[in-house]
This record gives structure tokens, C-alpha cells and sequence, in this order.
């Protein structure tokens, strides 16, 4: 459905996608993991066919995007980083216009932006300007009329960001649905519990560049232990005490607040870490996640 | 005092109001001095209100070709974004290019036609030439615009760009077209502002067909040429200048 085979964006000297493959197939629901600036908005622009790309090969719907851009686009919906509303229209004529450029007919639309209405939860607000939506609005109205043709492929940047906790599960959930409806979904996020639940597959960059590709529990089970220990001595004394527990676990990674310790029984470390005569300020045991994947993967953590 | 209240009065009508409108007010004025001055001769042979308003007519047209275009084509790309909203849907760079310049050219059909019959009110213009007229007003807008919208796509985040096109090309041009008097009479050393002003060469078309005023045939073809170099030259920059814009 969509494959990328040494794709490159490159602006002016600087490379900001370098040389990517991948390939995402009809119905799955893949994921793009990375820091600020490791090139995953670059890489959603070219797969929703407006950036052209530098160099390298990319199919979408068997197209190429470069010279078909328009077709491949009317089976697309784009949900881009930033909201890019219409101010001046109102939250229908928003989705209403926006539907006209896919050439839909106005009787279809009549009954379309009342759907997304709903499923943007804005019904009531329907006659309002979009610019006097709150933030959180804005977003949904952005996401509804990615919606408006029906796409087979929906691509979301970063679509929670500036969601209340309820809209971000309501909207899981309708992607879900689309998703048993067998529309291919391509999401960026930097919500590590987004993209555990969401996607089949993802692949984490840094830097352009594609540092690990699977299934969330594979790249657990590659890139990290089971079990995670964290321990607080102060971020005086962090430093110091991470000599001292060097070797302790499978790895340890130091961070300006916490030492992580990386072990397939977390509790063990721990006790061991007492026997050293050290107390940590506080102390906690869990299971591996996607953020321990990324800190191994890229040195930095997610949320900056 | 009063000198000053009155220079207020200008300044605060060009600033917020339509500048044609001042055009308008200080070109009858004139008019009367100078048609009072040279015995009821005029200018160019005919009354003043008649050499002035094809030039009037050029200007409403061009002016209103000018904010038709270039806010929007600012507010696509740089204020709204709206231009990469549109263009994630089929349409295409080009059709966009197109969309700025028909809803310019809806707009300018509209306001010129208001226009013209205010002309038309004054005596400016007489019922029969109001067709041509207008034909030529429109066409020399729409070249007008095609430059515009190009010119605007180059303009950025920072914005002094079109500031800058505003006062080193488009105000001088609009000085020396030849708007209140012959260009003849202008410093020779001026007078190629006038030739390269897309104005010039619509004021220049429209005051032969309003009152006769003579033109040799194949300054009248070059005239209709050179706007038409316009568009051409303006579509030139716009299309790639939109489709590198919009993919980068
Ligand atoms: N139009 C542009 N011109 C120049 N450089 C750009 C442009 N767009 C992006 N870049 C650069 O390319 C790199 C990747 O940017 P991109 O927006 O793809 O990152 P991202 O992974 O989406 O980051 P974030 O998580 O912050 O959204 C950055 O270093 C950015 O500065
Ligand atoms: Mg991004």
C-alpha cells in the first residue's frame, strides 16, 4: 500500500529524512516514533503527497506521489501538526469547503459534516467561527475533516496533542473502528501509551534515520529487559551513586533525576542496591515500555 | 493649521480608506484648476474629467487587482496556511494559482463595474465607450494580477518583501503612468516607469477609445501585447513558484 525504499528529504545542506525503507500494508495501523526533529512530519508530508521527495522510491496506492500527487490525494486524509483551518469559515463550512475540493457533491456533504459533527463532538458548535474554537476544538475539527472523502489511508501527526484525556480515548476508539473498517492508518506521536495501543507496528527515528522497526512487545522484548528499577538518590548524588551500581542489572542508564536499572527481576537489584548500604530517595519497580525503547534506541527521553 | 488638518485629512484617507477615492477627490480638483487655467482647452484637447478618467478607470481596476491578490495569496501561505490545506485535498498547485486569480477577477469585475458608473455619473465617460472601457480596465487587471500573485508567493514569514516590491516598483509605477497628465510632459528620464506600468499602457489604450485620443495602430497592438506579456510573464513565475512553495 505504501513503500518507501531509501527515501531522502533533503533542505538545502541539511538532510532531515536520510534514506528510509519501509513498507505499510492495506489495513494495518503503523506508527512513527522519534524526537523533535528526527524527520517524521517530513516523512508523513511525503507520504500524503505534497513534499516531493529529494531522492530514493516512494509508492503510494502504486502511484508515485511526485507525479500523480492529486490522485493519490483524493484517497488521503491528512491530519496535519498544525491545524490549518479556515478562520473565517464556521466549523461546518469548514468541513463543507473542504469536502468540495475533493469534488464530493453537496447532497453527500449535507449528511457527511453532520457525521463529523458528531464525531467531533461539535455539533452545537456547527455555526461558530473555527477561530473562536478552543485549542482542543480546533484539533478535532482538524481531524474530522481529514475524514470528509472517506480515505483509505488517514495519516495523523501527533493527533492528541492538546486533547483532554476524554477526546484522546474517544478518539482512539473511532480510530479503532476505522481501523476494523479496513482503513490503513499512519500516526506520529510522541505518546508512548498512544502508540502501544494504536499501532501494529512502528518504526523509531533519530535523526532521518530508522533506528528499529516492529510490533511494540518485539521492540520491548530486543531493546529492553522486562523489568525496569527506578531509583531516586537526588540529582546531587545521582551521578555519584550510579559508579558505585555500575553492573548491577543488564544495563543501567543515568538520567538528570532518576538511574534506571534494566533487569529481568527488578525487586533483585533493588535489594541488591541496599546490601550496598545505598537509600534511594524512592524506589520503583515496572514493566518495560516503548519509552524505555526509544531512551535505549536514541539516548534521549520523549517528553522534553 | 488648517494646512495641516487638511494634509490629515489625505494621509488618514489614503491610509484607511480607499486610495482611489483620494485619486478621485484630488483628480477633480485638479481638474477644475486646471481646466480654469487653460481657457476650458483641458489637457490632450478634451476637458480634464475626460483626460482623467480612462486613468481613473485603469487604476480602480489595477488597485483592486492588487488587494484582490496579494492578501490572499499572503494569507494562504503565510497567515492561514490555508493554500497547504487546500492543497492536501486533489487539487493542485496550479488550480490554486487559478482560484486566487478567478475569485481577483469576480471581485474586480464587480468593484471596476461600480467604478465605471460613477465616472459615467460624473461625466467622465459616455454611455457608449463604457464596454470597451471596461474590457480594457479588466484585461489590464487580470495581467496585473497574474504579476501580483507570483510576486506575493515569493513573499515570507518575515514579510518585508512585498513592502519593498510595494515601494520600489508599484508606487513609482503608479506615479509616472501618467495618470494626471500626458506622460510627455514628464522628465524623459521618468517616463520608462510609465512604459514598463502595465497602467500606462491601459490608460494609454483607454483614452483612445474614450475621446479619440491618437495612437498610432501598432501602439495600440503593443499596448494589448504588453499586458498580455504581463500575464504571461506573471503565470511564468507563479506556477513554479506555487507548486515549490506548496512541496517543499
Ligand atoms: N521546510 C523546512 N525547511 C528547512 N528545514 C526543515 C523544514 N521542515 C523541517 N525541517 C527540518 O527537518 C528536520 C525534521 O523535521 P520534522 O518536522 O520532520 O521533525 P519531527 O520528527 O516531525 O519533529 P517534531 O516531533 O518536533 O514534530 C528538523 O531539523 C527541521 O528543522
Ligand atoms: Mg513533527
Amino acid at each position: 500500500m505504501i513503500k518507501a525504499t531509501d527515501l531522502t528529504k533533503s533542505y538545502g545542506d541539511f538532510i532531515a529524512v536520510d534514506g528510509i525503507n519501509f513498507e505499510i500494508r492495506r489495513g494495518e495501523s503503523f506508527g512513527l516514533l522519534g524526537p523533535n526533529g528526527a524527520g517524521k512530519s517530513t516523512t508523513m508530508k511525503m507520504i500524503a503527497s505534497v513534499s516531493q521527495r529529494t531522492s530514493g522510491g516512494l509508492e503510494i496506492l502504486g502511484l508515485d506521489p511526485n507525479k500523480r500527487g492529486p490522485e493519490i490525494r483524493a484517497h488521503l486524509g491528512v491530519v496535519p501538526q498544525q491545524d490549518n483551518l479556515d478562520r473565517e469559515l464556521t466549523v461546518s463550512e469548514n468541513l463543507y469547503v473542504y469536502g468540495r475540493y475533493f469534488g464530493l457533491s453537496r447532497k453527500f456533504l449535507k449528511t457527511k459534516v453532520q457525521d463529523l459533527l458528531e464525531f467531533a463532538q461539535l455539533a452545537d458548535k456547527a455555526k461558530s467561527k473555527s477561530e473562536e474554537l478552543s485549542g482542543g476544538m480546533k484539533r478535532r475539527l482538524t481531524i474530522a475533516r481529514a475524514l470528509v472523502n472517506e480515505p483509505e489511508i488517514f495519516m495523523l501527526d501527533e493527533p492528541t496533542t492538546g486533547l483532554d484525556p476524554q477526546a484522546r480515548h474517544i478518539l482512539w476508539d473511532r480510530l479503532f473502528r476505522l481501523k476494523e473498517q479496513g482503513v490503513t492508518l499512519v500516526i506520529t506521536t510522541h505518546y508512548m501509551d498512544e502508540a502501544e495501543q494504536l499501532c501494529d507496528r512502528l518504526i523509531v527515528m533519530d535523526k532521518g534515520k530508522i533506528m528499529a522497526e516492529g510490533s511494540p512487545a518485539e521492540l520491548i522484548r530486543s531493546y529492553s529487559s522486562r523489568e525496569v528499577l527506578e531509583v531516586r538518590f537526588g540529582s546531587s548524588k545521582n551521578a555519584e551513586v550510579a559508579e558505585q551500581i555500575r553492573g548491577l542489572g543488564d544495563r543501567i542508564e543515568v538520567l538528570p533525576d532518576r538511574i534506571l536499572v534494566y533487569a529481568e527481576d527488578g525487586e533483585a537489584e533493588l535489594a541488591k542496591i541496599h546490601k550496598l548500604g545505598l537509600e534511594p530517595l524512592t524506589s520503583l519497580v515496572r514493566r518495560s515500555s516503548l519509552e524505555d525503547v526509544f531512551l535505549r534506541l536514541t539516548g534521549r527521553t520523549l517528553v522534553e | 493649521m488648517r494646512h495641516m488638518r487638511k494634509w490629515a485629512t489625505a494621509i488618514l484617507i489614503f491610509g484607511i480608506g480607499n486610495p482611489i477615492l483620494y485619486l478621485f477627490s484630488i483628480g477633480l480638483g485638479i481638474g477644475a484648476l486646471v481646466d480654469a487655467n487653460s481657457g476650458g482647452a483641458g489637457v490632450d484637447g478634451v476637458p480634464y474629467l475626460t483626460f482623467l478618467a480612462p486613468a481613473l478607470l485603469a487604476s480602480a481596476a489595477i488597485q483592486g487587482a492588487q488587494d484582490e491578490t496579494v492578501f490572499p495569496v499572503m494569507q494562504g501561505f503565510i497567515w492561514d496556511k490555508g493554500f497547504f490545506a487546500v492543497n492536501s485535498t486533489p487539487v493542485s498547485s496550479r488550480d490554486i494559482v487559478h482560484g486566487v486569480l478567478t475569485a481577483a477577477l469576480i471581485r474586480t469585475l464587480i468593484t471596476t463595474a461600480i467604478y465605471e458608473l460613477v465616472l459615467l455619473g460624473f461625466g467622465g465617460i459616455t454611455l457608449a465607450n463604457m464596454l470597451p472601457m471596461y474590457v480594457t480596465a479588466i484585461l489590464a487587471a487580470m495581467a496585473y494580477s497574474c504579476v501580483m500573485v507570483g510576486m506575493a508567493g515569493y513573499a515570507s514569514e518575515n514579510g518585508s518583501f512585498m513592502e519593498v516590491v510595494q515601494r520600489l516598483i508599484i508606487f513609482p509605477m503608479f506615479m509616472f503612468s501618467g495618470t494626471f497628465y500626458p506622460i510627455e510632459t514628464t522628465p524623459i528620464y521618468l517616463q520608462w516607469f510609465g512604459w514598463i506600468s502595465p497602467l500606462w499602457h491601459a490608460t494609454d489604450l483607454s483614452r483612445a477609445i474614450s475621446y479619440g485620443h491618437s495612437i498610432e495602430p501598432w501602439v495600440l497592438v503593443v499596448h494589448i501585447a504588453y499586458l498580455a506579456l504581463w500575464a504571461v510573464v506573471g503565470l511564468a513565475i507563479a506556477y513554479p513558484k506555487f507548486a515549490k512553495r506548496l512541496s517543499a
